[in-house]
C-alpha cells in the first residue's frame, strides 16, 4: 500500500509536483496519466526515494521513504524510464548482481529462472544487454524490478519503444501482476491506462486533475446527446430533417461508408435523446437505419476535456 | 557493498581497463626496476618505490575514472540509488574494488624481492613496510579520484581532473619549499603526500602518516556519500 501526503518538489523556482496526495490500496493497478513534463517522472522518482521531496510524505507500506529509506526500498520495484541497465554484462549476470544487490533471500538459480521466464527473457540469458533490441531491454528492466518480488512496483512508461505485439505482453503481464501486487504504471498513452488500470490518476502541471476510476471518468461525461446514424437516404435531404429536428446543435455527414451512404454525426444540446427523434424521420421519409449509436468519449476526449478546462479555468483565475 | 564491489572488479575486468592498467604499472615499474637494481646491481628497492609515487599519480585516475561517471551516464545509478543500500555502501563498494585492483597492481613488488634475493640480500622489513606506505598512498588517492568522478558524467573530465588534483597534491611540496613564511611552510610539509611518502621508503614508518593517509581516504569518501546526498537533496 502506498499512501502520498501533500508531496511537493520543487526545482529552484519551478513547482515540478505541487502538493499531491493519494493512496493505492494492496492490489490496485493505478495508472498516472498526463502529457510529458506534467510530473510523472518526479513523483515515481520520488515515492522510490532517487529524489527527496521539498515537502510532504510519502508512505510505502507504512515506511516512510526518507526517515527509514533502506526498508522502504525493499519493499519496491522500480522501473525507471530508461532502464538502469549495465550494458557490459549478460541478462542472467546482470540479474544476478540485481539479486545481490537487493539482499534476495529467495533460492537463487530458481528466482532467477522463473523471474526471466515471467519477462519472456530465458532464451537470451547469455547475451550482453547492449546487443539486446529495444524491447528485450525494456523487458530486462521489468525483471530487474520484480526480483526479490517485491509488493510494490514502479513502472515508469513500461511500454515505450515496444513494438504492438510486445506492448499486448507487457500489458498482460502487469494485468497478472497486479492480482497480488501494489502497482504504479505511468503512461501518456491513454489506451494502455484504460486496458490495464484499476484507476487513474491524471496529472498535469505537477496537480491531480482526476482520480477516478475508469469507467467513472468515462460515465461523468454523458454522451447521450452525441450520436452517430448511417441511414441510408438521400444525404442532403437528411441533412434537412435532422436539422429540423429540436435541439440539435449541429450535424454534418463526411463520412461516406457505403455508395451513397453516409454516416451523420450528430450533436444535439446536452441532456437532449435525439434517438427516437431520428427513428421518427427515418419512418416518415421511408429511409433505412442501418447504424446508430452514441459517440463514445475516450479517456482522450475525457483526458483533453480535462486538462485544456484546467488551463482555461487557471486563464480564467488570472484574469 | 559485497554486490557492488563484486560487479566493478568484475567490470574492471570486463571493460579492460584492469588489463590496461596492470599492463602500464608494469610496463612502468618493471623499466624502473632494470635501471635501479638490475643494471647497477642494487638490491635497494627505494628507488622502485618513489617512481611507484608517480606512477600511481597518473595510473590511479585512470582506474577510478568511470566508477560514478559512467552510472551518471547511463543512468543506471537510478538503479543502484532506488535498491535497499546505503550510499556509504554503494560508495565504499566502488572503492573497494579500485583498491583491489590497485594492490593487486603494486604486489608485483614481492616478485622483484624475490629476483633480487636470488643475487643478494634483501631487506624484507623494510619492503613490508614501503609495500604498505603504497597501499597507503593509493588508498588516499583512489578516494580522491573516485570523489572526482562523481562531480562529473564524462570519464575523460573525471581522469584528467583526478591527475590534476593528485598532481598538485604532490606540488604541496615544490609550493611549500618557496614559501617564507614559517609556520604556513611547516603545515604544508605537513599536509605533503610525498614527503610522509618519501620518509617510509628512507625505511621510517610513522604512524601519523598512516593515519595521515587513511584519514584523507575517509574524508574523500565521506565527500562522495555527500555529493549524493546533495543531488538528491537538491
Amino acid at each position: 500500500m502506498i499512501e502520498v501526503k501533500n508531496l511537493t518538489k520543487h526545482y529552484g523556482d519551478k513547482k515540478a509536483v505541487n502538493d499531491i496526495s493519494f493512496t493505492v490500496n494492496d492490489g490496485e493497478i493505478l495508472g498516472f496519466l498526463g502529457p510529458n513534463g506534467a510530473g510523472k517522472s518526479t513523483t515515481m522518482n520520488m515515492l522510490t526515494g532517487y529524489i527527496s521531496s521539498t515537502s510532504g510524505q510519502a508512505l510505502i507500506n507504512g515506511v516512510d521513504i526518507l526517515e527509514d529509506p533502506i526498508k522502504a526500498k525493499s519493499f519496491i520495484g522500480y522501473l525507471p524510464e530508461i532502464p538502469p541497465l549495465y550494458v557490459d554484462m549478460t541478462v542472467y549476470a546482470y540479474l544476478n548482481f540485481m539479486f545481490d544487490l537487493k539482499k534476495c533471500k529467495l533460492p537463487r538459480r530458481s528466482h532467477l529462472k522463473d523471474v526471466m521466464t515471467l519477462c519472456k527473457i530465458i532464451d537470451v540469458e547469455n547475451r550482453l544487454i547492449k546487443n539486446l533490441s529495444k524491447g528485450y531491454k525494456q523487458r530486462v528492466g521489468l525483471a530487474q524490478a520484480l526480483i526479490n518480488n517485491p509488493p510494490v512496483l514502479i513502472l515508469d512508461e513500461p511500454t515505450v519503444g515496444l513494438d504492438p505485439k510486445q506492448i499486448i505482453e507487457i500489458r498482460t503481464l502487469i494485468k497478472r501482476l497486479g492480482k497480488n501486487h501494489t502497482v504504479i504504471l505511468s503512461s501518456h498513452i491513454l489506451s494502455e491506462i484504460q486496458a490495464v488500470c484499476d484507476r487513474v490518476i491524471i496529472i498535469n502541471h505537477g496537480v491531480i486533475s482526476a482520480d477516478d476510476t475508469a469507467t467513472n471518468l468515462s460515465n461523468k461525461v454523458s454522451t447521450d446527446h452525441r450520436i452517430i446514424a448511417r441511414i441510408d437516404g438521400q444525404k442532403a435531404e437528411v441533412l434537412q430533417a435532422i436539422r429540423a429536428i429540436k435541439g440539435i446543435k449541429y450535424v454534418r455527414a463526411d463520412m461516406e461508408r457505403e455508395k451513397n451512404i453516409y454516416d451523420f454525426e450528430i450533436e444535439a444540446e446536452p441532456g437532449i435523446d435525439i434517438r427516437r427523434d431520428i427513428n421518427k424521420i427515418a419512418r416518415e421519409h421511408n429511409w433505412d437505419i442501418l447504424l446508430l449509436k452514441t459517440m463514445e468519449m475516450t479517456l482522450e476526449d475525457i483526458f483533453l476535456k480535462i486538462t485544456m478546462g484546467e488551463t482555461v479555468q487557471m486563464k480564467g483565475e488570472e484574469k | 557493498m559485497g554486490a557492488i564491489y563484486r560487479r566493478e572488479v568484475g567490470a574492471f575486468f570486463s571493460s579492460s581497463i584492469a588489463y590496461i592498467f596492470l599492463a602500464v604499472f608494469y610496463i612502468f615499474s618493471g623499466f624502473f626496476f632494470t635501471l635501479n637494481n638490475i643494471a647497477v646491481g642494487s638490491t635497494n628497492l627505494s628507488g622502485v618505490f618513489s617512481t611507484l609515487f608517480f606512477i600511481s599519480i597518473f595510473l590511479i585516475p585512470i582506474l577510478t575514472m568511470r566508477l560514478f561517471s559512467e552510472e551518471k551516464k547511463q543512468r543506471t545509478e537510478q538503479g543502484l540509488l532506488t535498491a535497499p543500500v546505503s550510499l556509504n555502501g554503494i560508495v565504499l563498494g566502488k572503492y573497494f574494488a579500485a583498491l583491489t585492483i590497485f594492490v593487486i597492481a603494486v604486489s608485483i613488488i614481492f616478485i622483484y624481492g624475490f629476483i633480487l634475493s636470488l643475487y643478494g640480500t634483501v631487506a624484507w622489513l623494510t619492503l613490508f613496510a614501503n609495500y604498505l606506505a603504497i597501499i597507503l598512498v593509493g588508498s588516499a588517492f583512489i578516494a580522491v579520484g573516485l570523489f572526482i568522478s562523481s562531480l562529473t558524467e564524462n570519464q575523460l573530465v573525471a581522469a584528467i581532473g583526478g591527475i590534476v588534483c593528485l598532481a598538485m597534491l604532490f606540488l604541496i611540496d615544490v609550493v611549500a619549499s618557496f614559501v617564507k613564511i614559517d609556520w604556513l611552510q611547516s603545515l604544508l610539509y605537513d599536509l605533503s603526500f610525498y614527503t610522509r611518502y618519501y620518509e617510509f621508503t628512507c625505511g621510517i614508518f610513522n604512524l601519523s602518516s598512516v593515519l595521515f593517509y587513511l584519514s584523507t581516504a575517509v574524508l574523500f569518501n565521506f565527500f562522495t556519500v555527500r555529493v549524493f546526498e546533495k543531488r538528491r537533496w537538491s
